[in-house]
This record gives structure tokens, sequence and C-alpha cells, in this order.
């Protein structure tokens, strides 16, 4: 039932959904409490979170820096745009290698789906060569720009 | 490093709808410029520059066949593209399967406050 869905959509747009057991109001929460967070959004393995700042109310800013131990490293940083308990969180980020990436646009929807939640989250790039761009770095070990597969591009 | 900036090539190749739709053509058999121009209704040189930029990028290739370059997928350039995205697809995987524990945990540390 939790089987991830990746797809493109347009020129500009990456759609991610997954299913959960859980209820909205704790897969929000687990978006938005650092202490869980730290737990999960980490990439493939090795790579840690030491810093994890949420400040999640509209306006908030957040900063997420992920190591792996062996000297390679990278953050991103976000402000929350709106935020909808428990159901909508939608917020701008960027990566920092160290050089920022152009904005990414997030729309995160958490619906209740039976006894559990399907999580929508819909990110938008400035154009289709950021898109592009952005599937190409990936992630050293993140997973931002995990946002990937392209179901919909071959 | 070469493997990283000829999947940046990649991706931005596949950022067009029309380069897509060529490498779909492709992937059914070979072709030539002007059988892959007739149903994009582009002219020739136009389907030329794309072309190029799937081969520049390693997706397409082409052998001399008289006058005619007939073009074919580079199934190598498709695989990287495609491992590539499989990685990327785990890694986002992992992150979610630990979600679905850090979930379990909060519910079990639900139940126990209600104990």
């Amino acid at each position: 039932m939790s089987k991830l869905m990746l797809k493109t959509e347009g020129d500009t747009h990456i759609v991610i959904t997954r299913r959960f057991a859980a209820p909205p109001e704790a897969v929000y929460r687990a978006h938005t409490d650092p202490k869980l967070i730290q737990k999960w959004l980490l990439g493939p393995d090795g790579w840690t979170m030491p810093v994890c700042i949420n400040e999640a109310r509209p306006g908030g800013k957040f900063r997420y820096e992920w190591v792996n131990g062996k000297g390679a490293g990278f953050y991103i940083t976000g402000e929350f745009l709106e935020l909808k308990p428990h159901s909508k969180i939608v917020h701008v980020e960027r990566m920092h290698l160290p050089d920022p990436t152009p904005d990414n646009h997030v729309e995160t929807r958490f619906d209740a789906d039976g006894t559990g939640t399907l999580m929508t989250m819909r990110m938008t790039l400035p154009d289709a060569k950021t898109r592009a761009g952005m599937l190409a770095t990936g992630m050293e070990g993140g997973m931002e720009a995990s946002y990937v597969r392209l179901e919909g591009m071959i | 490093m070469a493997e990283y900036l000829n999947l940046d090539a990649a991706f931005s190749a596949l950022a067009d709808p029309t380069r897509r739709a060529i490498l779909a053509r492709l992937a059914k058999g070979e072709a030539t410029v002007m059988a892959l121009a007739e149903p994009f209704k582009m002219t020739q040189p136009a389907i030329s520059q794309h072309l190029k930029v799937l081969e520049d990028a390693g997706l397409v290739l082409s052998r001399v066949q008289g006058a005619k370059r007939p073009r074919r997928l580079a199934k190598g350039g498709i695989k990287a593209i495609d491992q590539w995205l499989g990685m990327l697809r785990k890694a986002l995987e992992r992150n979610y399967d630990r979600l679905d524990e850090v979930l379990a945990d909060m519910e079990q540390t639900k139940g126990g406050e209600k104990r």
C-alpha cells in the first residue's frame, strides 16, 4: 500500500505520492517537528542531519544540514508560505551546493485515506532546464533533488 | 566526474518534449532524419539540431549509410540515466521507509501514554 510514485508533470513539475499507515496528524507532525524530521529525512544510509531548524509557521524559516561523516555535506534553506494543520504545507526551498539552486516551490498535502494518509507533494521549478538540472545533480547524499524518477520523461 | 557531466547534459536534453518524442520514436528502431521529421511537422534542420543535442548528451548514436546517417538509441546512455534515477528513487524510498518506522514509534508511544 505504501509504494512511492514519482512523475514529472508538464515542463516544470515533479509530483510524488506516497501512502502511510498513520493518520494525517502524525504524518504532518513528522514533517514539521525537527526531532522527528532528523530521524527520517536522511537519504542514503550513512548520512545524518546534525542541524535541523524548522520554524513551522507562515513566514517561518527552515534549514537542514546533512553530513556523511566523510567530509561531505550540504544544506537546504527555505521559508514556509502556508501551513494548514494537518493537511497542507506550502514552502519554497533551495539547496546550497554551496551555490544556491533556483527556488523550488513545494506544496505538500496530507489527505486522510482510510485509517492512513495519502501524501501528495507537488514541486514547481522555475523552468524545464532547472528541473533537468535538479534531476541530474540529484544529491550526493541528499534527498531534496531525489524527487525524481522520470516516469513521464523517458 | 565525466559521468556526472554527461548526466547533466542528458537530463538537459530530456527537458525538451520534442527530444523526448524523438527518443520514444527511436526506441522502436533506427530512423533517418527525414523519417523523424515527418511526424513532428518540423523541418529537417530543426530535427537535426535536436539530434545533435541528444548525440552530445550520449543518448543517440548515428552511422553512415551512403548519403544518410540513420540514428538509433544509445543504450548505454539510456541505461546510465535509468540507473541514476533508480538510485535517487531508492534514496527517497529509504526516507519514507524510515518515516514509516517513525510513525509506528509515535503510535506506540501514544498507546503507552494512554495506558
